[in-house]
């Protein structure tokens, strides 16, 4: 192998991990909601795209950077996923899986069809400052909106760590997860704790979408795409491990990227699903994921 | 006083006679406006205006936007009626669309930018029998099937290639430089296919002076395309050749740019992307120099200068190119084909269509003609450079506007500004 093709494989692999950080982000928040309430979210795409769209209006309207936006849009989408859980989704919880579904891709038909209605099918992306620049490291280029992208994804994924371990709150929905009876038994208002663990799933997808416009256009019919990728991120992971989202995230990023290169750029996808394929026939819990989730 | 207002037979026949005057008597006039050009030919302009290619679909319906203005400019005695359809940038629709046009009473069909759409615009017109003027696709097969109503004003795929190809040799003769190598990167979808088959057939035949080194292909609807540019920069061609469309020209020389990458040229064997308004606005500095080797409006025609007036004027902040150039073709090969058959039967407008010979219009190259498969042979490549934020004739030298850059100059060079 000469030193131009090791180069190559390492910057790759570099994009790779940046990228799957963000989509690691992205699908926590399926993977928070999932691990607490056993509700599967179908309409994460298209709360991502919206968290894009918030994103990218702020840039276009208020000349806001997605990045200074993000916390704003995350918080709306708290307050938007908890009223959401406490109208419409609690009264699911336990009913045959079924009837989740159908509520939550009405719910994702609704948003991309408001998203049509209000911005149209065209795409639209922001512009920055940082848009042409990158970081050299040795050898190695860093796309910097990428690297800014990425170490955003890593905060944010600390501070949810942060609120699981160490905040009572967190404790809480983490007992309320391990043993839905005995929370109910000591007191803990598990309700609430649904709602708020919701809030907290919408934030994740609410943040992932701000910094996700930072790096490509958003478009409505982006939505079924990202579900996809989300799902494919936590089953290889393991549906409702935090650490197996990020690392299904890294995983998926890492493989398209490296195919890419390998192989034919238009058919990094197939290994992505290729790689899913290999989890599920070899360890269908994912990677970190527990037996019977 | 009542039985004034009685309903009686008389009153019946009076009423008939009066009804059948007052819509007989506007007949001489609708039969005289019928002879000198009536505006009664219904033209279904089929264009992507919204979806991926939404900017380059609304480019190409500016150009038809201003037909009968320029008609009239022109003292052409024809005025067209010309509906819009979108396609949304998908061939399903691009066919539901043509369907629905038909239906409405469509006499022509105009369209669809990308070789995909009319394609599909292309079935239902034969099925139907109603004529298409392809305006932009350069799909060869368009005009290869034996179609009895598709006509197309529009480089096939080989085409463009040899078109560019030949300003390609033109281009290293006059700046002396030729590169040594080069790296095609293409979209895979129906056009860029057609133009990496034509180029893999054609370039050994073509005695090139610089070895064509890997050929990268990437999906239409790619979001990111560093792994691609990534692959393109290892090979350490002296030159980039996109097939690309406009985001995915964006999303590449975006990628150049970061990962510091700089050929001698990036000049693209006959493709849009790189000469659109929309790519020059937000690549700023970093879109000048680029070159593409494509059909361009011919300044010293009449028309084009007419219809340039009309576009100023109405389009102030948009840039005229070959997608509204190409697109008010179609229309003026609709008028004067609709002129020669003075009929909106679709039988007598293909014959028209046929024999049609249009000297003034507004592309370079010799007059519009089709051939026998419906294809106009007559057009001509122009090598386009974007200079000043504008896309500006450099080669053949006859028509050049602006002086050659070449090599172009690397990214942080004093001269992007």
């Amino acid at each position: 192998m000469t030193s131009d093709f090791l180069l190559s494989l390492a910057q790759a692999i570099t994009k790779g991990l940046l990228t799957g950080m963000v989509y690691g982000l992205m699908a926590l928040g399926l993977s928070v909601i999932f691990g607490v309430m056993r509700v599967v979210n179908f309409a994460h795409g298209e709360m991502m795209i919206v968290g894009m769209y918030l994103a990218w209006a702020g840039s276009e309207y208020l000349q806001v950077s997605p990045m200074l936006s993000l916390p704003l849009i995350a918080a709306v989408f708290f307050v938007a996923g908890y009223a959401l859980q406490r109208g419409m989704i609690s009264p699911f919880i336990g009913r045959p899986e079924h009837q989740q579904f159908l509520l939550l891709l009405g719910i994702a038909l609704v948003l991309v069809n408001v998203c049509l209605a209000v911005v149209g099918p065209d795409s639209h992306g922001v512009q920055l400052d940082s848009q042409f620049d990158s970081y050299e490291v040795g050898p190695l280029v860093l796309d910097a909106v990428r690297l800014h992208a990425a170490i955003a994804a890593v905060v944010i994924a600390g501070l949810l760590w942060l609120f699981f371990t160490h905040t009572r709150i967190g404790k809480s929905i983490r007992a309320a997860a391990d043993n839905n009876m005995g929370a109910l038994v000591v007191g803990l208002n598990v309700k609430r704790l649904y709602a708020i663990t919701f809030g907290v799933g919408a934030a994740c997808v609410g943040a992932a979408g701000a910094l996700m416009i930072t790096i490509i256009p958003v478009t409505p019919f982006l939505a079924a795409e990202y579900t996809l990728l989300a799902f494919v991120i936590v089953i290889v992971g393991g549906l409702g491990s935090m650490t197996g989202a990020l690392l299904g995230g890294l995983l998926i990023g890492v493989s398209e990227a490296v195919a890419g290169l390998l192989v034919d750029p238009s058919l990094k996808s197939m290994f992505s699903f290729g790689l899913l394929i290999l989890v599920l026939l070899l360890r269908p819990q994912g990677l970190l994921g527990k037996r019977g989730t | 006083m009542t039985n004034q207002y009685r309903f009686t037979r008389r009153r019946l026949g009076q009423a008939a006679l009066a009804g059948a005057a007052a819509l007989g008597a506007p007949l001489p006039l609708r039969h005289a406006l019928a002879q000198s050009g009536p505006a009664d030919l219904k033209v279904a302009l089929l264009l992507p205006t919204s979806g991926a290619q939404a900017q380059i679909g609304q480019a190409c319906k500016r150009g038809a936007d201003l037909a009968n203005a320029v008609f009239a400019d022109m003292k052409m005695p024809v005025k067209l009626d010309i509906v819009n359809y979108d396609t949304e940038t998908k061939p399903d629709v691009a066919r539901t669309q043509a369907e629905k046009a038909i239906e409405a009473g469509a006499h022509v069909l105009v369209g669809a930018f990308d070789s995909g759409q009319t394609i599909a615009i292309a079935q239902v017109a034969e099925q139907r029998g109603i004529p298409l003027i392809v305006n932009i696709a350069a799909a060869p097969q368009i005009t290869e099937q034996g179609y009895k109503f598709v006509v197309r004003n529009f480089p096939t795929a080989p085409m463009l290639i040899g078109g560019a190809f030949a300003l390609h040799k033109e281009i290293f003769k006059a700046s002396g430089v030729t590169p040594k190598t080069a790296v095609l990167m293409s979209i895979n979808d129906t056009f860029g296919t057609a133009m990496i088959g034509g180029i893999k057939a054609m370039f050994p035949k073509l005695d090139m002076p610089y070895q064509l080194v890997d050929i990268i292909s990437y999906d239409p609807a790619a979001k990111d395309l560093s792994i691609e540019v990534a692959k393109a920069k290892a090979t350490k061609a002296d030159m980039l050749m996109p097939v690309c469309r406009l985001n995915d020209a964006k999303l590449m020389i975006q990628e150049l740019v970061k990962q510091r990458w700089e050929p001698m040229a990036v000049m693209n064997p006959g493709s849009p992307g790189l000469y659109e308004q929309d790519f020059l606005k937000t690549m700023g500095k970093y879109g000048e120099f680029h070159i593409s080797n494509v059909p361009w409006l011919d300044p010293k025609s009449a028309m084009t200068q007419s219809l340039e007036k009309q576009h100023a004027a109405k389009f102030a902040r948009d840039q005229l190119d070959l997608n509204g150039g190409f697109t008010f073709e179609a229309m003026l090969i609709a008028a004067q084909a609709w002129l020669a058959a003075k009929s909106t039967k679709p039988d007598a407008l293909m014959a028209a269509l046929r024999g049609l010979k249009v000297d003034q219009h507004v592309m370079v190259g010799g007059p519009i003609q089709f051939d026998a498969k419906g294809q106009n042979v007559n057009i001509v490549a122009a090598a386009v450079q974007n200079l000043k934020r504008k896309p500006t004739v450099v080669m053949p030298k006859a028509s050049a506007a602006a002086e050659l850059v070449f090599p172009e100059p690397g990214w942080n060079d004093k001269r992007r500004t």
